[in-house]
């Protein structure tokens, strides 16, 4: 992403990535941060920090980008991501309906745990693997295990789990929504895109700084997360226009 | 070693103080074998061995005791499959007691000058032959087996020349100094490199067969105690699920009766059993490493398994459930004893010694990067280390404790052998556990990495676990006990780093990894000298020369 030229606001958010092991989080954010794409990549261990900008025509965001490990034994970390980020990043496999639930679990969690405001984007990963992204023929699963992957190669669609289902499930609960593929970048800068233009003006001031002191109020504002659809939503159709 | 003393380092760090060396290591051993006697099967001709004429005086006064040297095959441990012969003498022998060596090296140890040629080469074809059979060896087996018949007789006529070269010399040797000889040794050792590759590019392949199971050199398998398997480097979980079950009702057989099994032998092939609580390790070799070797090597696959877990964890598990599945507390974590076994698979100097490494700076030099680290030092801060090419830079820690080796192995191998964490760029913040300072409980690491080559942000997509990716990333490592410290941390490590580039050291760190590890003959000029392995025990540090030109296959000798 090019550099903003002129002095426009610029401020920084934190985002969080969470989502079973193997879906492609760490592959989204390296599409996103550097625009490349691994194949077989090593699964993270605790977590990686990255940083990329995004430039929006009002502002810039700078986005710090904690890209968590997925694996069971990581989660307890977790909270420590979260706790304070403006928003997050949950995402499953399309291939991989396990995953969805996961992610699930991850949005919930973050409802009840993480800051009243934040901004959840549900992301299902590896679109390559479904015959609706073109150049797909020879994606066989970014880690190889897919399962799905192998069993309809022959019509060349290997997704589990419906744009439908995972749409709904995200309007339900306010969430944004994407489809994705890191391999191919389809809809990888769009997401993060969506992202700085849900994060809603007010919580933008001092990025880390009052993100810092709120953390002890967190806990117990479950309710607040009703009101937290209103302004998200709007905030995220006035950024789609962009 | 005189240059070596340019490495002491100041108090905090290690320091590589030559004087006090207890133990030294110089040694050699070269000779390839035809490591495709070795990837068979079916039962062997006594392994041939070819003559290596390796010899080192520990110390000058050794020159008296080198008419009683004999020639007895020490351990090989060598890149995969090479087969490496070592001729220390008899009055310094250590590796273990000759008791306890496998059969197939008593094999081995006949008196190299009692095989000719020719019967060496009817083995070699006995064992292509065998190997026909299975696709994975043949191609390989038929290209070496042709320059293999004139190493073979070079092998031979080289062995007098050396032995007079070695005795003529015999008062005049440095300590350091080693004689070595066959320029073909080069050649041969591009061969089983080749070789290398292929055995390890196999170790990937999901269509693995018993037969390319069975044709691996050297597995390592780890189970519970209650059967369940939980890693093995080769074949996945249907393949070995047979062998996991033989291997538990052995060794709980002798469980039960007091008297664990430590470890046995058949035909060519050594099997070591390691029981750590309620883990079982299994190491099966065809490479004629000793038990010892072997046992360590466990040893650091458990350490690894720790620093993912943690020991109260680990005996948590087992103790509410004794059939816990570890395969899923452990997720993720295959790559990293993977890359750890496959290191001690090729050799690896450090695992071997249990010492580390360090970058070649001046005293000085080094003295102002431990001041940087130390000024710009924060409270969280436990451990803080700089690493430039798999090789220790820096190292600032608590006065009250040192530095394990293993952990910094394990730290290591997490960082440059293993792809994961360096391949996204950015910065990492890792939940470790190091067993040899406290296994017990999680530190936190911080990472980073900085390009050597250049300062700007490259982040090249690297292939996980090649050798060449290690050797130009500088590392800054920031270990802290405190979970919540990164971001602290991370303002240490840009205070670090604009303070080393401010009074130069990065360059001067830069330039040494670039330049590497000097060859010998930089050492000791218009040495013979090919390859030694060196380390001080008080500093629990080794250093080597570089391997190219020669390549030569490394062997040491325990103190």
């Amino acid at each position: 992403m090019a550099e903003a030229t002129a002095p426009k606001p610029s401020s920084s958010v934190k985002l969080v990535l969470l989502g079973e092991a193997a879906v492609g989080k760490s592959s989204l954010v390296l599409r996103f941060v550097n625009n490349d794409f691994q194949e077989n990549k090593e699964p993270t261990i605790g977590a990686a920090f990255l940083t990329q900008k995004c430039n929006l025509p009002t502002r810039t965001i700078k986005f710090e980008i904690w890209d968590t490990a997925g694996q069971e034994r990581f989660a307890s970390l977790a909270p420590m991501y979260y706790r304070n980020a403006q928003s997050a990043l949950v995402v499953y496999d399309l291939t991989k309906p396990t995953s969805l639930i996961k992610a699930k679990h991850w949005v919930a969690e973050l409802q009840r745990q993480a800051s009243p405001g934040i901004v959840i984007a549900l992301v299902g990963n590896k679109l390559d693997l479904t015959n609706e992204s073109s150049g797909s023929g020879n994606a066989l699963g970014e880690d190889g295990e897919n399962d799905g992957a192998e069993g309809e190669n022959d019509d060349g669609d290997a997704r589990k789990v419906s744009t439908a289902e995972a749409k709904s499930y995200a309007e339900e609960e306010g969430l944004l929504f994407f489809e994705t593929s890191a391999k191919n970048g389809t809809n990888v800068t769009e997401v993060f895109t969506a992202i700085a233009n849900a994060i809603p003006e007010t919580s933008l001031k001092g990025a880390r700084g009052p993100g810092a002191t709120q953390s002890s109020a967190n806990r117990s504002e479950d309710q607040s997360r009703v009101n937290l659809t209103g302004p998200r939503d709007n905030a995220s159709k006035e950024g789609c226009a962009c | 070693m005189t240059l070596h003393g340019e490495n002491n380092a100041p108090k905090q760090s290690l320091h590589t103080n030559s004087s006090d060396s207890t133990a030294t290591i110089t040694q050699k051993g070269d000779t390839g074998g035809p490591h495709e006697a070795q990837e068979e099967r079916p039962p062997l001709p006594p392994r041939p061995s070819l003559l290596g004429v390796g010899e080192r005086p520990a110390t000058p006064l050794s020159a008296a005791k080198r008419p009683a040297l004999q020639s007895k095959p020490t351990t090989a441990l060598s890149s995969v499959d090479i087969q490496t012969l070592s001729f220390p003498d008899g009055s310094r022998g250590t590796f273990s007691t000759p008791a306890s060596r496998s059969v197939s090296e008593a094999g081995q140890r006949r008196p190299a000058g009692t095989s000719t040629p020719s019967s060496r080469k009817a083995s070699n074809n006995g064992s292509e032959f065998d190997d026909s059979a299975s696709l994975i060896s043949y191609a390989p087996t038929l290209r070496a087996n042709g320059d293999l018949a004139s190493l073979l007789d070079e092998g031979l006529n080289a062995q007098s020349p050396a032995w007079k070269l070695l005795s003529s010399q015999a008062d005049t040797v440095n300590p350091f100094e080693m004689i070595d000889y066959e320029d073909n040794a080069l050649l041969n050792f591009d061969h089983e490199f080749d070789e290398i590759e292929g055995v390890d590019s196999k170790g990937g392949n999901e269509e693995e067969v018993l037969l390319q199971w069975k044709a691996k050199l050297k597995h390592y398998l780890i189970l519970s105690s209650a059967g369940k398997p939980i890693y093995s480097r080769h074949g996945d979980q249907n393949l070995i699920n047979g062998y996991i079950g033989i291997i538990q009702t052995i060794i709980s057989f002798y469980q039960d009766v007091k008297d664990p099994l430590m470890g046995f032998t058949a035909g060519d092939t050594r099997f070591v059993v390691s029981i750590e609580g309620p883990l079982y390790f299994v190491a099966i070799s065809r490479l004629g490493e000793s038990d010892t070797q072997l046992r360590i090597q466990l040893e650091a696959l458990y350490m690894q398994i720790l620093s993912t877990l943690t020991l109260p964890t680990l005996t948590q598990l087992f103790t509410n459930r004794p059939n816990t599945d570890l395969r899923r507390p452990l997720e993720g974590t295959e790559t990293l004893l993977s890359s750890l076994a496959d290191t001690f698979t090729k050799g690896s100097a450090s695992a071997l010694l249990s010492a580390l490494e360090c970058l070649k700076v001046r005293k000085s030099q080094r003295h102002t990067i431990n001041n940087t680290l130390l000024k710009a030092k924060t409270e969280k801060l436990l451990y803080g280390l700089i690493v430039a090419g798999g090789r220790l830079v820096s190292v600032i820690r608590p006065k009250r404790h040192s530095l394990h080796p293993s952990d910094l192995q394990l730290i290591f191998n997490m960082l440059f052998e293993a792809g994961s964490v360096k391949a996204g760029g950015g910065e990492n913040w890792i939940p470790v556990c190091l067993p040899g300072f406290n296994n017990r409980g999680y530190l936190y690491m911080y990472v980073s990495f900085i390009n050597a080559h250049d300062g700007g942000e490259s982040s090249h997509e690297r292939p996980p676990s090649t050798g060449g990716s290690r050797e130009d990333e500088i590392a800054i490592l920031l270990i802290s006990a405190d979970k919540e410290s990164f971001y602290e941390l991370k303002q240490m490590r840009d205070d670090v780093v604009t303070e080393l580039q401010k009074n130069g050291s990065m360059d001067i760190i830069k330039a040494a990894v670039r330049q590497g590890r000097p060859s010998t003959t930089d050492i000791v000029p218009g040495t013979q000298l090919r390859h030694f392995l060196y380390k001080s025990r008080a500093n629990v540090q080794f250093m080597m020369p570089s391997f190219s030109p020669h390549f030569s296959s490394l062997l040491a000798r325990r103190r």
